[in-house]
């Protein structure tokens, strides 16, 4: 039989982000996965460098509307590291404490998401209807749903008051309870069970080969994870074990990320209990001392890699951020290869795919230096002309032009 | 007006199909516009259904600063939809460009390459938001029943395209 090669995407119903696969199919089984990134990509790194650093951190907040604390977080701790800021320890706990609402969420998302891929509704209207009181609680303490803005250079913009601890306390309840249900749901149901088991295989040593992180490689047994690797906020002080499963497959990976659930609720009991009395910000300054910094984050998704390089102004001369998608997107090709086309939306979703953190773009030289370092006004007339001589037409504003023509 | 006309506008305004489509965002909005599909906020009870393709949808429900890689994909789903089609512009991002505005690689908003009806401020746009959004446009439709909705002339097809660009004088 021969081959036959589909394009899934940019718009597809099953995925929700912009991204194309291209997909070599020999009767039902896939032969070959082909990625192509790159229609998120809006040049946030390049926009860091025009803005300065207080108005960076919610840039950086809006690379991803998931893990967006991950995101500043991290951007955060390497700007206070070059700057040389001690940063009161009870801010540390409220950012420790939003990062792991932030997974909570993160989490019972994918699980809807999931439930959704394999035609399990039900699992996605349970998941989204609990995930609303995690939201609820983010809203109560940082003033909004998703992009929290509660992070600034020096410490955190809002405190937690004891009022709002025992509300949290009263979510968490709640949420385990559902929890233990989920559990109950991946560890019993025989549905699920047959439908992820096998599905999307990474064996161990193609995880360590192809670099997964997150809960993708903790699924295919790879015990790595930041918090305990590289402890950094308030985690050295915390009781928490690390989830790993050895199913390899999208059931591991389920089982990884409920049983990290279980574990988010444990530490933000023991962040509400011992958190430390005191102010939650300390002055910054406006300009950042020459430096360099890399900061290393466990995003729900895995290991968020910024490095910042600072040269004395109010202004980051290099922002550079790895997300951890695009360590993971490449063992996608490898799940998908020999498994069948109708597990494609499962198998892209396992990794829980983030793709407006991924798009970052390099440039490799091939041919040796020749190409000029830009500044901002100069990349911004390049891209226009470089679109206009390349796609032919300027589409910019093309309906208001024609509108004032007609008139 | 006629029967016909009455009939297709009841239609329309009791059940319109929606379809979403990512134009480069950070995700938040997408998730805001799931979030309003789920139990919580129960978009479904207004008739409103999610599809997967432009050619069932009557609403493009749209978020992200457009992207340069993402523009043609976007005027093309929009020129797949069936008339007449409206857009809604979700999130700052997508009404003016936002916290991205001035980026080399995106266009300012929706409105820079496709007609939008409504516009949803936020960042992200909240549920509650998108849902006084949407029934704000329902609602404004109800207002102009009188005679037929506008037929809008495409964007895409080849031969207009050129007519258009000519005409106009952009691309030189």
């Amino acid at each position: 039989m021969s081959n036959v090669t589909i394009p899934v995407g940019p718009q597809h119903p099953a995925l929700k982000e912009p991204a194309s696969f291209k997909i070599t199919i020999n009767g039902e089984r896939i032969e070959r996965a082909d990625v192509r990134l790159g229609y998120n990509h809006r040049g946030v790194e390049k926009a860091c460098e025009e803005r300065n650093y207080i108005q960076d951190i919610y840039l950086i907040e809006r690379v991803c509307g998931i893990c967006s604390h991950s995101h500043s977080t991290a951007f955060v701790l390497a700007v206070e590291e070059i700057a040389a800021i001690e940063v009161p320890k009870r801010a540390f706990y409220i950012r420790t404490i939003i990062a792991e609402l932030e997974r909570i969420h993160s989490h019972l998302l994918w699980l809807g998401v999931a439930g959704h891929e394999i035609g399990f509704d039900t699992l996605l209207m349970y998941s989204w209807r609990d995930r609303e009181i995690v939201m609820d609680i983010l809203n109560m303490l940082t003033g909004n749903r998703v992009n929290y803005g509660i992070n600034t250079i020096g410490g955190v913009r809002r405190d937690i008051t004891p009022k709002q601890a025992q509300e949290i306390l009263c979510g968490i309840d709640k949420l385990e309870e559902r929890t233990r249900y989920y559990i109950e749901l991946a560890t019993e149901e025989v549905t699920l069970i047959n439908r992820l088991s096998g599905v999307g295989f990474l064996s161990h040593e193609d995880a360590l080969h192809l670099g997964a992180i997150g809960p993708t490689g903790r699924g295919s047994a790879v015990d790595r994870d930041i918090r305990r690797d590289d402890p950094y906020l308030s985690y050295p002080e915390l009781q928490f074990k690390i989830v790993t499963d050895d199913h390899c497959d999208v059931y591991g990976r389920t089982l990884v990320r409920v049983g990290e659930l279980m574990e988010s609720y444990g530490m933000i009991r023991q962040l509400l209990q011992n958190i430390p009395e005191g102010p939650i910000s300390v002055k910054a300054p406006r300009k950042i001392p020459a430096g360099r910094a890399f900061s290393r984050y466990e995003a729900p998704r895995g290991e968020d890699v910024h490095y910042i390089q600072a040269n004395g102004t109010d202004m980051p001369e290099r922002v550079k951020l790895r997300a951890p998608t695009l360590a993971n997107v490449q063992s996608v090709a490898r799940m998908l290869e020999n498994s069948y086309l109708a597990d494609v939306p499962i198998v892209v979703a396992s990794i829980d795919p983030c793709f407006s953190c991924t798009d970052r773009m390099i440039s490799l030289r091939t041919d040796g230096p020749g190409e000029k370092l830009m500044s901002w006004p100069e990349l911004h007339a390049f891209s226009l002309d470089w679109n206009r001589k390349n796609r032919g037409i300027d589409f910019t504003n093309l309906n208001k032009r024609l509108i004032e023509k007609k008139v | 007006m006629r029967i016909y006309d009455r009939v297709m506008t009841w239609a329309r305004l009791k059940s319109p199909w929606i379809i979403h489509f990512n134009a480069g965002a950070c995700n938040a909005c997408d998730i805001e516009i799931v979030a309003a599909l789920t139990p919580r906020f129960d978009i479904e009870r207004f008739g409103i259904l999610l599809k997967g393709t432009p050619r069932h949808a009557d609403v493009l429900i749209c978020c992200g600063s457009v992207t340069r890689q993402i523009k043609d994909r976007l005027v093309r789903i929009y020129e797949q939809m069936p008339d007449p089609k409206f857009v809604v512009a979700v999130g700052s991002c997508a009404c003016s460009g936002g916290v991205f505005k001035g980026c080399y690689n995106v266009e300012e908003g929706i409105d820079a390459v496709i007609p939008v009806s409504a516009y949803i401020p936020g960042c992200p746009a909240s549920p509650e938001a998108i849902i006084d959004g949407v029934v704000k446009l329902l609602s404004s439709l109800e207002e102009k029943e009188s005679g037929r909705p506008e037929i809008s002339e495409p964007l895409f097809t080849e031969e207009t395209y050129e007519r258009k660009v000519i005409a106009s004088g952009i691309g030189k």
